[in-house]
C-alpha cells in the first residue's frame, strides 16, 4: 500500500513539520512538547520502515525515486531517490532520533520545544542529504543541517561551548566551499546537477584530482579524517549527550555517504592516483588516533577519540579497493572492502550512540566527564556497568557485536592489498581494547571512589530502554549482518564496476 | 541430528540468558538449578554425539546452520563441524564444565554475584562449544574472542579487587596481541583461499604453500608459513605460550572455579585444540612446526621451573598448566596431533581436578592461599587429599594414571622426530619431567604433610599473592573442615577419569580415532612409528617403567619428599645460595616489568606525546588556533584603514574614482 | 552669452569646495551636512546647464527630483544631528567615531 506513496518527501518532511509544530508549542507545556515531538519522531521512523521492506535488493538503480523541477533556469530538481549505501544511514537516522528525543525526557529542561524542534529538523535534513539526488538539493541540505547542530552545541553545550560551536562551524564550513566550487564545476561541464549524470561525465585527470581534493576537504572534515579532526573532540564534550549521540551516529557518516556517492564515482582516476593518501591517512587515524584515544582523561573525549579511529575504517575499506586493483590486478575483494567500510559507519553509529547515552547517563548524575571522578560504578549502578561493559566490548570489535562485522572485513580486504596495511589496521584490536577497556576498568570497576559515585542510582526504567534496544540493535546486527548485507549487495557491486571504468 | 548439536550449543547459552537477564527473579537456587540444568543437558547430548560419531559409525557432520553474511562472492557461514576430534572436545568441555557447575554452588556459596558467575561460566561453556564444533575461520574466531571474552569477565569477576581489574585487562589486552596475529592469519587464508570453510581451505593446503608473499621487501616467503605462524601466534596468547603467556598467571585472580574450568581445562587448549583442527595447513610447513616445538620446549621447562618458586597454591598450579600447555604444544610441534590432543584432555581432568582440590583448600583455610601457611591438612580433608595425590600423580606421570600415557607418549614421539630443534625440546621437555614433579609434590607435601602451620599467623613472611577477599584469613580458627559434597562429588567425579582416561591410549594415538581429521605427513609421523611397537596398555606401562620420563619424575617426587618433609632447610640453603637463580625465577625472566615498562608505559608515553604534541600542539594550537590567529593579525591591521570618518572614506573614494578614471582614460 | 565651460567651471569649483569641506571640516557636523548640499548644488548647476546647452529638458527634471531629495536629506539629517547632539552632547566630527574598526 505504501509503493507509491512519496515515501522520501514524507521522511524528510514529517520531522521538519514536527520540529515546527513543537517550536510553537513554546517552552509553557514542556510535557506536550516532549510528548509531540516523540510522536513525531516515532512517525518518521514508522514512516521509514516500508523503505527497508519494499526495498527492492535485486538492483542498484534508485528506488523511490521523486522529481519535480525546482530551479528551472539552471536546471535543478527536487530530485529523491535511495540505493544500497543511503538506505540504512535513512534507518539509521530515523531509529537514532527516536532514541534521542527519548533520551533527553527529564535531561533537558531549558527550552524544552527549541531543543526538540532543533533535533527533528536536523532529523529531516540529514535524511534529505542521504536522499537528495540533485547536487543543489544535496548542498542546501549538507549546510541547512549544520544549523540546527550549531544551535543545539552553542545553546544547551558545557562551559567552552561557544569556541567549539565556532570550531565546528568553520571547520566544515570550509571544507563544504570546496565541494560547491566543484559541484558547480560539475554544472558547467555537464549542463545538469543530477549526481547521477556527474557520474558519467568524462573528467580529466587534472579536473578529477580538483574535484577530488575539494571533495575530499568536505568530507574528510565531516568523517572526519586525520589531520582535520581536532573539531570533534571538542564538539563532542561541549555538545549535550542527544548531540553527541547525532554527532557521532549521523553526521560523521555523512562524510562518508559523501565519498561513495561523490568522490569515488565522479573522480575514480583521481581517487586511484590518490589512494596512497587516503589509506595513508586512514592508516594515521587508526594508530595514531588510537594511541592518543588511550591517554584522554575525558570519557567523552576519549569516545570521540575513537570514533575517529572507528571511521578510520571507514575511510580505509572504501580506498583500499585501488591498492587491491594495484597490487592484484584484480577488482576481488573491493567490493568486501567497500561494504565492510559501510557495515562500519551503520554499526559505529549504533556503538558510538550508545557510548555516548552511556556517559550522558553518568553525567546527568555526576555533572563531570573526567574519569578520575569515577571508580567503581558497577557497585551501584550494576544493569549500567553491564550496558557499558557490553558497549565497551562492541567498541573493541568483539566478534557477535556489530563491532566486528566491518573491521574484520575491511581487514580482509586490506589484506588482499599489502600484508603491512592489513597489519597496521588490525593494531586496532590491540588499540581499542587498551583504550576502551582501560576506561571501563577505571570507570566502571574498582571500590566505590568517592561518596559521589556512592550515592549513584541506576539507569531509570527509561534508560534501561534506550540502551537496552540499542544493545539488541549492535547484538542482532553481529550475529545476523546478513540482512544489511543483502541491501548493500546490489548498489556495491555496481559502484565497483563503476569505479573500475576510466573516466580519462 | 541438527537439532541435538545446535541443543548442546544453545542450553548453556539459555541457562547463561536465564541467569544472567533474571537472575533476580530466580534467585540462587534457580539460577543455579537452570544452568546447571543446560549444561548437563548438553553433556548428555554430547555422550550421545560422542558415541554415535565414535562407536555409531557416524561420519563427519559438517552443515551450515546460517548464512551470516556474503560479501564479494565470500560466504561467511556459522556451521558445525563434528567429527571424532570435535565429539572428544565436546564431551572434555561439557564434563568438566558441569564439573566446575556443581563445584561452584559449594564454593562461591556465600557470594553476592552467584547468579552472575552462573550465567557467565555457562556463557563460557557455550563459547567453547561454538569454537570447537565450528566448520569455519570466522566462527572459530567468533569462539576464540568469546572465550576470552567470558575469561575477562570472569578474572575480574570481583571487580573490587584492583589486582582482580588489573589482571582481567591484562588478560585481555596480551588474548588481543594474539587475536591481532590470528586475524592476519585468517585473511592470509581468505587472501588465497578466497574461503573461510575448514574443508574447501584444506583442500588448497598444498597450492597455498607453494604461493608466496613478499612480507619484507626483497623476502619471498610461503604464504601458509606466514599464515600457520600468524594462526599459531594467536595459539600462543590463548594458550599461554612464551613470550605471551604473562595474562595466565595472574588470571588466578579469578574464583578458583573459573581457573579450573578456563585457565587449565578447556579455555587455554584452545589454542592445541585449533592447531589440531589445522593439521592439514601445519603439515605443509616444516617452518612453522618448528616455531610450534621450539615454543612449547621453551614453555615446557622454563614455565615449570618457575613453579618450583611460587608460594601461592593457585599461581603454582598455573604454572603448572603453562608448562603443560607446552608439552601440548611440542607434541604439535613434533606433527603428534593426537598425542597433543590426548594430552589436552587427560590435563584437562587432572588439572581441573588438582584446582577444584587447591579451591577445596582455599576454602577450608578461609581464602588463605598461601602454601607456607598450611600443611597437615591430610587428616581434616580426606577426600580433598585423596584426589588432590591422584591428580598429582596423574600430573607427574605416575605409570597407569593419565598423565603417564599422555605425556609419555609425547616425549617418545619428539625424541622420534626430526624437525629443526626436536633435540633441544626433547632434552628440556625431559628436563620438564623431574621439574614438573618437583613442584607439583613440593606444593603437596606443604599443603597436606607437615607441620600445621595455619594454627599461628606467620608473621614476617613476605605475603604478595595471599588476597583474601574477606579480609580475614590469618590465624585459622578451630581445625579445618572438609568440604561440602557439591564440592567433593566433582573432585571425586574428576578424579575417575584422572585414573582411567589414560588406557584409552590405544585407540587415541596408535588408532585410527583421529583418522581423516587429523593430517599427518607420512614422513614426519612419528606417532605411527611409535605404534609399531604398541603391544597393549600393559606393554605400553611396563615399556615406560625403563624409560627416563618415569626415573625421572620419581626422582623429582624423592627430591620434594626428602627437602619438603625431611629437611626443609635445604630450600632455604638454595635459596640463600642462588639469591639471583630465585629472583629471576620469582620474578618469571622478568617478563611482566619488560611488558610493563617497554609496552604498557611505552604506549602510554607516546599516546601521550602525539596527544600533546600532535594534536593540541601541531595540529589545534599551530595550524588551526594559528590560523585564525593570523586572520586576526590581518584584520587588525587592516582594520587600521577604518577611522570611522566619513571624510577619510570620502576621501578615498575620490582618490579611487580618480584612479579608475585615470586607468580608464589612458 | 556665457560659455557652457563657465557653468562648468562653477559646477566643478562649487563641488570641489564641498569635497574640501568634507574633507578638512573636523569640527562640526552642520558644516557636513551643508557640504553635501553644496555637492548636490552643484550637481544640479551641471544638470541645468547641459539641459540648456542640449536643449533636453529632462535634466532640469531631474533637478527636481534631485533638489527634493536634498530637501528630504537635510530634513533626515539634521534630525538625525539633534539626536546625535541629544545623546551625545556633541556634534564635533572628531568624537563621532563609533564605526571605528
Amino acid at each position: 500500500m505504501f509503493a507509491d506513496w512519496p515515501l522520501l518527501s514524507l521522511v524528510i518532511w514529517t520531522p521538519i513539520l514536527g520540529g515546527l509544530i513543537v517550536l510553537t508549542m513554546g517552552d509553557r507545556m514542556p510535557e506536550a512538547s516532549r510528548r509531540v515531538g516523540l510522536a513525531f519522531a516515532v512517525l518518521t521512523f514508522l514512516v521509514s520502515i516500508p523503505l527497508f521492506t519494499l526495498f527492492d535488493r535485486g538492483t542498484h538503480e534508485m528506488q523511490f525515486v521523486e522529481m519535480i523541477p525546482w530551479i528551472s533556469t539552471f536546471n535543478i530538481h527536487y530530485h529523491l531517490g535511495v540505493d544500497g549505501i543511503s538506505m540504512p544511514l535513512i534507518l539509521l537516522t530515523t531509529f537514532t532520533t527516536v532514541l534521542v528525543v527519548i533520551a533527553a525526557w527529564e535531561v533537558i529542561q531549558y527550552r524544552v520545544s527549541q531543543y526538540l524542534a532543533a533535533f527533528l529538523v536536523m532529523e529531516g535534513l540529514m535524511i534529505g542529504v542521504f536522499s537528495a539526488l540533485d547536487a543543489v538539493l544535496f548542498y542546501v541540505f549538507f549546510e541547512a543541517m549544520l544549523i540546527p547542530m550549531f544551535l543545539v552545541i552553542g545553546i544547551w553545550g558545557g562551559p567552552n561551548r561557544i569556541y567549539a560551536t565556532l570550531k565546528f562551524f568553520l571547520y566544515t564550513f570550509l571544507g563544504s566551499v570546496f565541494l560547491l566550487i566543484g559541484l558547480i564545476y560539475l554544472y558547467t561541464q555537464s549542463g545538469s546537477f543530477a549526481i547521477l549524470d556527474f557520474h558519467h561525465l568524462p573528467l580529466g585527470m587534472t579536473a578529477q584530482t580538483l574535484i577530488f581534493l575539494g571533495m575530499l576537504l568536505a568530507f574528510g572534515v565531516k568523517i572526519p579524517m586525520f589531520p582535520v579532526h581536532t573539531w570533534l573532540p571538542d564538539a563532542h564534550v561541549e555538545a549535550p549527550t542527544g548531540g553527541s549521540v547525532i554527532l557521532a551516529a549521523i553526521m560523521l557518516k555523512i562524510g562518508g555517504y559523501g565519498f561513495l556517492r561523490f568522490s569515488l564515482p565522479i573522480a575514480p582516476d583521481a581517487a586511484m592516483a590518490l589512494d596512497w593518501l587516503m589509506v595513508t591517512l586512514s592508516l594515521i587515524a587508526v594508530v595514531y588516533i588510537g594511541l592518543v584515544a588511550l591517554m584522554q582523561q575525558d570519557m567523552k573525549k576519549l569516545i570521540a577519540y575513537s570514533s575517529i579511529a572507528h571511521m578510520g575504517f571507514v575511510t580505509l575499506g572504501f580506498f583500499i579497493v585501488f591498492m587491491i586493483y594495484n597490487n592484484t590486478g584484480s577488482w576481488q575483494g573491493a567490493a568486501l572492502g567497500i561494504s565492510g567500510g559501510m557495515v562500519q559507519m551503520i554499526s559505529h553509529g549504533l556503538i558510538s550512540a550508545a557510548m555516548f547515552l552511556c556517559v550522558g547517563v553518568l553525567y546527568d548524575r555526576m555533572h563531570s566527564r573526567r574519569i578520575a571522578d569515577y571508580g567503581g560504578v558497577a557497585n551501584t549502578m550494576p544493569w549500567f556497568a553491564a550496558f557499558f561493559v557490553l558497549f565497551a566490548m562492541a567498541n573493541t570489535g568483539l566478534p557477535g557485536t556489530s563491532g566486528f562485522v566491518g573491521e574484520f572485513m575491511v581487514i580482509l580486504a586490506a589484506f588482499r592489498a599489502d600484508f603491512w596495511i592489513a597489519l597496521l589496521a588490525a593494531t586496532t584490536l590491540i588499540l581499542a581494547a587498551a583504550y576502551t577497556l582501560w576506561l571501563v576498568k577505571r570507570v566502571v570497576y574498582g571500590e566505590v571512589a568517592n561518596d559521589n559515585v556512592a550515592g549513584l542510582t541506576d539507569v531509570n526504567r527509561r534508560e534501561f530502554w534506550v540502551l537496552g534496544v540499542l544493545a539488541f540493535a549492535v547484538l542482532l546486527l553481529g550475529v545476523w549482518p546478513a540482512p544489511l548485507l543483502d541491501v548493500l549487495a546490489a548498489t556495491v557491486d555496481n559502484l565497483v564496476r563503476h569505479i573500475a571504468v576510466s573516466k580519462l | 541430528m541438527d537439532t541435538i548439536y545446535l541443543l548442546i550449543v544453545l542450553a548453556p547459552l539459555f541457562g547463561a540468558i536465564a541467569a544472567g537477564l533474571f537472575g533476580q527473579q530466580l534467585g540462587r537456587t534457580g539460577a543455579h538449578t537452570v544452568t546447571v540444568a543446560g549444561v548437563a543437558v548438553s553433556f548428555l547430548l554430547s555422550l550421545v554425539v560422542f558415541w554415535h560419531h565414535v562407536f555409531g559409525g557416524g561420519g563427519v557432520y559438517n552443515e551450515t546452520v546460517y548464512t551470516w553474511l556474503v560479501s564479494d562472492g565470500i560466504r561467511f557461514e556459522v556451521g558445525f563441524l563434528i567429527d571424532n576430534l570435535t565429539a572428544l572436545m565436546m564431551l572434555v568441555v561439557t564434563f568438566v564444565s558441569l564439573m566446575v557447575h556443581i563445584y561452584t554452588i559449594g564454593y562461591m556459596h556465600e557470594d553476592p554475584g552467584y547468579q552472575r558467575f552462573f550465567a557467565l561460566i555457562s556463557l563460557f561453556t557455550f563459547s567453547m562449544l561454538v569454537l570447537v564444533m565450528a566448520n569455519n575461520f570466522m566462527q572459530l574466531f567468533f569462539g576464540w574472542e568469546a572465550v576470552g571474552l567470558v575469561s575477562y569477565l570472569l578474572i575480574g569477576f570481583w571487580f573490587k579487587r584492583p589486582t582482580a581489574i588489573h589482571a582481567n585487562l591484562k588478560a585481555f589486552i596480551v588474548n588481543r596481541v594474539g587475536d591481532f596475529a590470528f586475524v592476519l592469519g585468517i585473511a592470509a587464508i581468505v587472501f588465497y583461499t578466497g574461503s573461510l570453510d575448514y574443508a574447501t581451505v584444506f583442500g588448497q593446503a598444498e597450492g597455498m604453500s607453494q604461493a608466496g608473499i613478499s612480507v619484507l621487501p626483497g623476502t619471498e616467503w610461503s604464504l601458509l608459513t606466514v599464515a600457520c605462524i600468524l594462526l599459531f601466534i594467536g595459539a600462543m596468547a590463548k594458550s599461554a605460550q612464551v613470550p605471551l603467556h604473562v595474562w595466565l598467571p595472574d588470571s588466578m585472580e579469578g574464583p578458583t572455579p573459573i581457573s579450573a574450568l578456563i585457565h587449565a581445562a578447556t579455555m587455554v587448549t584452545a589454542g592445541i585444540f585449533m592447531v589440531a583442527r589445522m593439521s592439514p595447513l601445519y603439515e605443509f610447513s616444516v617452518t612453522a612446526l618448528g616455531f610450534v616445538l621450539i615454543i612449547g620446549a621453551v614453555t615446557a621447562f622454563f614455565m615449570g621451573l618457575v613453579g618450583l618458586v611460587q608460594n601461592d597454591i593457585k599461581r603454582v598450579v598455573a604454572y603448572s598448566t603453562l608448562s603443560q600447555l607446552g608439552y601440548m604444544t611440542v607434541a604439535l610441534g613434533a606433527s603428534a596431533y593426537a598425542a597433543g590432543i590426548f594430552h589436552l584432555m587427560t590435563h584437562a581432568f587432572f588439572k581441573a581436578l588438582l584446582f577444584l582440590a587447591a579451591g577445596s583448600v582455599i576454602m577450608a583455610m578461609h581464602h588463605e592461599q598461601d602454601i607456607r601457611r598450611m600443611g597437615g591438612l591430610r587428616k581434616y580433608m580426606p577426600i580433598t587429599y585423596a584426589t588432590a595425590l591422584i591428580g598429582s600423580l596423574a600430573l607427574i606421570g605416575f605409570p597407569g594414571l593419565a598423565g603417564f600415557f599422555s605425556k609419555d607418549g609425547i616425549i617418545e614421539a619428539v625424541s622420534l622426530s626430526e624437525i629443526p630443534g626436536a633435540g633441544i625440546a626433547y632434552v628440556l621437555i625431559l628436563l620438564g619431567v623431574f621439574v614438573t614433579a618437583l613442584y607439583t609434590f613440593r606444593m603437596f607435601f606443604l599443603v597436606f604433610h607437615g607441620e600445621e602451620r595455619f594454627r599461628h599467623a606467620a608473621p614476617g613472611t613476605d605475603h604478595d599473592h595471599g588476597h583474601d577477599h574477606d579480609g580475614h584469613g590469618h590465624g585459622l580458627q578451630g581445625d579445618p573442615k572438609e568440604s561440602p559434597w557439591v564440592v567433593t562429588v566433582p573432585l571425586i567425579l574428576l578424579a575417575i577419569p584422572s585414573v582411567l582416561a589414560g588406557y584409552f591410549v590405544g585407540p587415541l594415538l596408535f588408532g585410527d580415532f583421529f583418522a581423516g581429521v587429523i593430517h599427518v605427513d607420512e614422513t614426519r609421523d612419528v606417532l605411527a612409528r611409535l605404534g609399531e611397537s604398541y603391544t597393549g596398555v600393559m606393554g605400553y606401562i611396563t615399556h615406560g617403567l625403563a624409560m627416563p620420563p618415569f626415573w625421572l619424575a620419581m626422582a623429582g617426587l624423592a627430591t620434594a619428599w626428602y627437602v619438603y618433609t625431611k629437611r626443609p632447610d635445604i630450600a632455604d640453603n638454595a635459596r640463600r645460595r642462588a639469591p639471583w637463580a630465585y629472583d629471576l625465577l620469582n620474578r618469571s625472566y622478568g617478563f611482566d616489568q619488560f611488558n610493563d615498562v617497554v609496552f604498557a608505559r611505552g604506549t602510554q608515553r607516546l599516546g601521550q606525546w602525539l596527544w600533546r604534541f600532535g594534536d593540541t600542539l601541531l595540529i589545534d594550537t599551530t595550524l588551526v588556533n594559528g590560523s585564525a590567529r593570523v586572520v586576526g593579525w590581518a584584520s587588525r591591521q587592516v582594520r587600521q584603514v577604518q577611522t570611522g570618518y566619513v571624510y577619510h572614506y570620502a576621501f578615498a573614494m575620490i582618490i579611487g574614482l580618480l584612479v579608475l578614471i585615470m586607468a580608464f582614460a589612458f | 552669452m556665457i560659455p557652457l565651460s563657465h557653468y562648468l567651471i562653477l559646477g566643478a569649483i562649487l563641488f570641489a569646495l564641498s569635497v574640501t569641506g568634507i574633507f578638512l571640516n573636523r569640527k562640526n557636523l552642520i558644516l557636513l551636512l551643508m557640504c553635501i548640499e553644496l555637492m548636490l548644488l552643484a550637481v544640479n548647476m551641471n544638470f541645468v546647464a547641459f539641459s540648456h546647452y542640449l536643449g533636453d529638458l529632462s535634466g532640469q527634471i531631474f533637478v527636481f527630483f534631485i533638489l527634493t531629495v536634498a530637501a528630504a536629506e537635510a530634513a533626515i539629517g539634521l534630525a538625525i544631528l539633534v539626536l546625535v547632539f541629544r545623546n551625545r552632547q556633541t556634534i564635533n566630527v572628531q568624537d563621532l567615531d563609533e564605526m571605528k574598526g
